[in-house]
């Protein structure tokens, strides 16, 4: 299974021919969930991607794989268009959104969490996770408080046990550990109806027991939502997906089954048996 | 900047755990708003009109506009130094919309069009200004403000047609409505009190609405409400409007209160006085802005005369409240409220150590 169409199989250095008009039609066909054609990204004169062409269906899991500096964390930024990509088109369900601002992007049904975690530091759990479930509702310009009773607060409440925070809901985050910011990062993503979630490095500094938990959490979302998991650590990373993409100096060079990836000669030596090991 | 330090207590939609029906629980809640809310009801019977008007009306006039830069500062992040500014262009409004000694520039509307008006006009500008500088950040939105503050005075003292120049305006009398004559001492206390309760109220209400809370989180990190679904700029251009109303009613209020209005009601030095008293009042809560405006208030009143008592130059009050000022943002940068705050900790965790 998961053998990814498309232009996966490029090795890095290689130089990939334009898409044409045949292959833009058969994607917008495809409804493929995200389907990046030809993106590529400069920072400066540092060309952080370079024609990057990834399709993941809907309910698809994917992992992106690749050492530090290979471009993991500016796909999915080109992809929420925290840094709209120079180049190239990217497509959720279809719809062109490479010109949207990014809070399109989410009403849309994409969420994404971050590295380090972007919190609201100086507001509560409860509030952090309740402007989360807001910003994808109506009424974010209200003037009327939320009663108890909303129904939105009982989504609030759900994500926050979802993520084991209920001891801590009324605290202010920049009080929380680190581990419990990481698991309010995802709590955040997942507020209201998500239809492909983009996590970054979500197990960065969890500890084993938090690890355990974030792998019960990916595998138990409803299979309908897919998402795109950058991740060092392969025990989580290889468990909670049925896809890779390996990328390397901005570039995909190798795309296939977990098992597939672990077995190649070529990723065992630029990645899994280097500085990642 | 990280001037705001601590967010409101009382959780969002969150049920409070005391005992009693609502409205005791709701009563011990606001014990300290409903007592002050008393005290200055009753002001009027124990003092004179000086200090019912030119103190405390002056301060809850200034209350109000620094409330509209705690606003946007305390929790949108954004100092904006053109609140002033939007108070004088209501008040430059309502006298050349409304009554003046110069009949060759005000029109004389009755009351209920020239101050509705003149507060359209008001938040437009203000929405404006906010439009402008929303796409900035920190020392940016200051200098922003500040060019659009220092355009609006130089307008004002060089334009005769309308602001007639340095010379501005004076007989502004506060209008004769509801068969009261509000220009009296006594009926335009409790006119500026109601609006300053008023704006109190409607800015630690909307706090804890979705409007505001959202404001917080564009204030802590404005990259992940993008994130989450907001859009920051909108979002920032409404609090700038918001604000903008609070100040535009408090600029209707000094020129009803003050009888003139020149070109220095809305200069640099306002401007600044403004940022002093929500400073010093603390931009953690938005009784702050009321604090700070009743301390600058009482120094510049009674400074002078205290300093003439002891042998000194009446003239160097400013340096008085300079020096508060000082001392104040020295030993607690986030105001007397930062004070107040510390002090009853303080106080609550010694009670808690000796005990019940």
């Amino acid at each position: 299974m998961a053998k990814v169409d498309g232009a996966g199989a490029l090795r890095p250095g290689e130089e990939r021919p334009l898409s044409t008009i045949a292959e833009r039609m058969t994607a917008a066909g495809t409804g493929n969930a995200i389907e990046l054609r030809g993106v590529s990204r400069l920072f400066g004169a540092l060309s952080a991607l370079t024609d990057i062409t990834l399709n993941v269906r809907p309910g698809e899991r994917r992992a992106v794989l690749g050492s530090n500096g290979a471009g993991k964390t500016t796909l999915l930024n080109c992809v929420t268009g925290d840094f709209p990509p120079t180049a190239g088109t990217v497509r959720f369900f279809g719809e062109d959104v490479t010109m949207l601002p990014p809070h399109e992007r989410i009403r849309r049904g994409l969420r994404r969490t971050y590295q380090i975690s972007l919190l609201f530091q100086r507001l509560t759990v409860r509030e952090n996770v309740y402007l989360a479930c807001r910003g994808v509702s109506r009424g974010r310009f209200s003037f009327i408080r939320t009663r108890a009773s909303d129904a939105i607060m009982q989504s609030v409440a759900d994500l926050v046990s979802l993520v084991h925070l209920e001891s801590v809901i009324d605290r202010l985050v920049g009080e929380l550990a680190h581990g419990q910011q990481r698991q309010l990062e995802i709590a955040l993503a997942l507020a209201g109806a998500p239809r492909f979630i983009l996590f970054d490095e979500p197990a960065a500094g969890l500890s084993p027991n938090e690890r355990g938990d974030l792998v019960a959490i990916l595998t138990a979302l409803p299979p309908h939502i897919g998402y795109i998991i950058i991740e060092h650590d392969m025990d989580v990373a290889l468990r909670v997906v049925e896809s890779v993409t390996m990328m390397h100096n901005g570039r995909i060079f190798k795309e296939g089954a977990p098992h597939e990836i672990e077995a190649d000669p070529e990723v065992q030596e630029l990645y899994l048996g280097g500085v990642h090991a | 900047m990280a001037l705001a330090q601590i967010t409101d207590s009382g959780p969002i939609g969150a049920e409070t755990t005391q005992r009693g029906g609502p409205l005791s629980r709701w009563a011990s809640q606001h014990a300290a708003t409903l007592i002050l809310g008393v005290l200055l009801l009753l002001l009027p019977t124990v003092t004179g009109d000086f200090i019912l008007v030119q103190v405390a009306g002056w301060a809850m006039i200034l209350g109000i506009i620094a409330l509209s830069l705690m606003f946007l500062a305390g929790y949108g992040g954004m100092v904006s130094l053109a609140q002033m500014t939007v108070a004088g262009v209501s008040g430059y409004m309502i006298t050349v919309l409304g009554a003046s000694s110069l009949p060759t520039i005000s029109l004389f509307w009755p009351w209920w069009v020239a101050a509705p008006l003149a507060i359209v006009i008001a938040v437009a500008f203000g929405t404006l200004t906010g439009a402008l500088s929303s796409r900035t950040e920190g020392i940016y939105t200051i200098m922003i403000t500040l060019a659009i503050a220092a355009a609006f005075f130089y307008l004002t003292l060089q334009n005769w047609p309308i602001f007639n120049g340095f010379a501005g305006f004076t007989t502004i009398p506060a209008p004769v409505a509801f068969g009261i004559n509000w220009k009296h001492p006594l009926p335009l206390y409790y006119l500026i009190l109601f609006f300053a309760a008023l704006s109190y109220v409607a800015v630690v209400y909307v706090s804890r609405a979705p409007f505001g809370l959202a404001l917080q989180g564009v204030r802590d990190n404005p990259r992940r409400m993008e994130a989450i679904g907001y859009n920051v700029t909108a979002h920032r251009v409404a609090a700038y409007a918001f604000a903008a109303l609070l100040a535009a009613v408090g600029g209707i209020l000094m020129v009803w209160l003050n009888n003139q209005i020149s070109p220095g009601s809305a200069g640099i030095e306002a401007t600044i006085d403004l940022l002093v008293i929500a400073v010093v009042g603390g931009l953690g809560h938005p009784i702050g802005a009321f604090v700070g405006a009743i301390i600058y208030v009482i120094l510049r009143t009674f400074a002078l005369d205290a300093l003439v008592a002891v042998g000194l130059d009446g003239r160097r009050f400013q340096t008085i409240i300079g020096l508060g000022f000082l001392v104040i943002v020295l030993f607690s940068p986030d105001g007397v409220i930062g004070l107040w705050r510390r002090w009853t900790a303080r106080a609550r965790s010694a009670q808690e150590r000796n005990g019940p």
